[in-house]
């Protein structure tokens, strides 16, 4: 019986490795070749390690292929978004849960249900929209629509956070003296800093990674961002130049990257909480 | 305190700012949507109100079938990856591993956030056979199994495969998370309560973990669903729905038709059908799921 226990249990662990070498690996090889020379393609394995830091073909990519402007464009877009959804989803999160009104409920229910809307369905007539007042090809059209679709998850996040919130604790201070404002600015907003740090960080994720919208609503080659950047510049490079496609698709991935190794448990925490309740 | 909470001024400035932008760019779009699938043309120039005649069209527009089709072979190969890869991901990181359980689930989620364009440009890469070859046909070749290189994302099924694999290969980690926290919650004393009743391995896991952990199950499920009939970013990127119509998805023709041919009315009716598929099939699992609880 243990026997038959310790081989069951080795193959499941064995089993886990090869998961996460499959998960794991095609990043490593991404980053070895987009460290490598244009001659060690193809003279050498893939397999093989890159002979130096080629550098090179992060400078190429960030200038001749143009990564510096795509990424300008996702950083402006993505950043104002991000402002614009934490003050307008604060707001209106408090006053769902804390406020007492007789539509509150309504209005949950209104946010809540974007959660899972197609995109699909609102890109034509956003579309025809940003084209009537001629925010097409600008990074307005990302950032309202950004703002716009980042509502629904923050207000469910936050209406959660809030909901734990003691009202002794807004009791105290407004029988103080303090204006409702002036309480929610100091009081409430401190509190939900860790929620706060969930919404940017996922936001950011989804957003940083926009494919769709930046595709349809910006067609000007310097207004692109990082997204629709890296898939013109592999369209029109692909076949040649290996290490700047590699490089500049190494520099699409940075920012998640990045906030990945510094706040993974935050982003596994955020990502999941939006179908697992609780 | 309560009058306080109460403040109808103090509600609208809360709540108007989210409200507005919501409004404007989330709902009223998606109505326009609908009555938009009703009419032809270009707004402006020649819009005219055609009722159902864009959804006639659909039925018989044979680009559009055989999109809807590959679309429906792309959920059914995906849908099933993710769910039960994740699912045994899950359970042998729950069951199989007593220490790194933290180190495995951040490895494994971990290409989930990356995003989509990129993963697209390195599997092409992967899968390169000119200039020269790429990942795996480069591995094939030193392990002498030359006849198996192959031209991946050029032929239609090779091409579908790989799409298949790299966005299955990308959402494992989330459902393998989603399933995993689930089993967590599993109590203890009901598995060992089970394991004392002579329950064991299969039956185990089918009558006793599985049902605990079906509501989590069932959300997986409609998630997965739901992201693979609308799936856009992967198709796009990696093969942009070549060769060929092999991995063009129904969300891309909508695109294309709406977009690079103008007809924006035919557009909406493609993506009021989408709409339409995944609230049915949302509803339909969860009646489905509902329905077994009384047994």
């Amino acid at each position: 019986m243990n026997r038959k226990k310790n081989v069951l249990s080795i193959i499941g662990k064995l089993a886990i490795i090869v998961l996460l070498f499959i998960e794991i690996y095609p990043i490593i090889w991404l980053l070895l070749s987009s460290l490598k020379g244009p001659n060690e393609f193809a003279t050498n394995s893939m397999l093989a390690l890159p002979k130096g830091f080629y550098f090179k073909n992060y400078l190429d990519a960030w200038n001749i292929g143009k990564m510096n402007i795509f990424f300008k464009n996702s950083v402006i877009s993505v950043f104002s978004a991000l402002i614009v959804i934490i003050c307008f989803s604060v707001p209106a999160a408090f006053a769902i849960e804390k406020m007492k009104w007789k539509l509150s409920k309504v209005a949950l229910m209104l946010f809540l249900s974007g959660i899972m809307i197609p995109v699909q369905v609102v890109l034509i007539p956003l579309f025809l929209i940003y084209k009537q007042v001629g925010l097409l090809n600008s990074l307005w059209s990302l950032i309202i629509t950004y703002s716009a679709f980042g509502l629904p998850l923050s207000i469910y996040l936050l209406t959660g956070y809030f909901k734990s919130i003691p009202n002794e604790l807004m009791e105290a201070a407004l029988i103080d003296g303090c204006s409702i404002y002036t309480m929610f600015y100091h009081i409430i907003v401190p509190l939900i800093k860790n929620a706060l740090v969930i919404i940017i960080t996922v936001e950011f994720l989804f957003n940083w990674n926009d494919l769709i919208f930046s595709m349809t609503f910006i067609s000007n080659l310097k207004l692109k961002t990082v997204q629709t950047g890296l898939m013109y510049f592999t369209g029109e490079k692909g076949q040649k130049e290996w290490g700047p496609i590699f490089a500049s698709t190494v520099i699409g991935m940075v920012p998640t990257l990045l906030l990945y190794f510094g706040l993974n448990k935050v982003i596994i925490k955020g990502m999941t909480a939006g179908s697992v309740k609780g | 305190m309560d009058k306080l909470l109460k403040n109808k001024k103090t509600i609208a400035i809360f709540m108007l700012p989210a409200t507005i932008l919501y409004i404007c760019v989330v709902l009223i779009p998606i109505i326009w949507s609908g009555v938009y699938s009703f009419y032809d043309g270009i707004p402006g120039l020649n819009f005219e109100f055609v009722g159902l005649q864009n959804y006639l069209k659909l039925a018989n527009d044979k680009i559009f079938i055989t999109s809807v089709i590959v679309n429906l072979k792309y959920v059914v190969v995906v849908v099933t990856g993710q769910v039960i890869l994740g699912l045994l991901a899950a359970l042998l990181f729950n069951f199989s591993i007593k220490k790194y359980k933290n180190l495995a689930r951040t490895i494994v989620f971990f290409p989930n956030i990356l995003p989509t364009v990129a993963v697209a440009a390195l599997f092409v890469k992967i899968f390169e056979i000119s200039p020269q070859y790429g990942l795996v046909n480069s591995v094939l070749h030193s392990l002498n199994l030359d006849s198996l290189i192959q031209p991946w994302l050029g032929q239609p099924a090779t091409a579908f495969a790989v799409l298949c694999g790299s966005d299955i290969w990308k959402a494992i980690g989330f459902y393998a998370l989603i399933f995993y926290a689930a089993l967590m919650d599993v109590p203890e004393d009901t598995i060992e309560a089970a394991r004392i009743d002579g329950a064991r391995g299969i039956r185990l896991l089918w009558n006793i973990i599985l049902p605990q952990i079906k509501p989590i199950l069932i959300i997986g499920l409609i998630f997965s669903l739901n992201g693979c009939l609308k799936v856009f970013d992967s198709p796009v990127a990696l093969t942009n729905g070549g060769p060929g119509t092999a991995t063009s998805m129904v969300s891309m023709y909508m695109f294309s038709t709406s977009f690079n041919y103008g007809q924006y009315g035919y557009g909406s009716s493609i993506a009021i059908f989408v709409l339409i598929e995944c609230l049915l099939i949302t509803m339909v699992v969860n009646y489905i799921s509902s329905r077994n609880k009384l047994d």
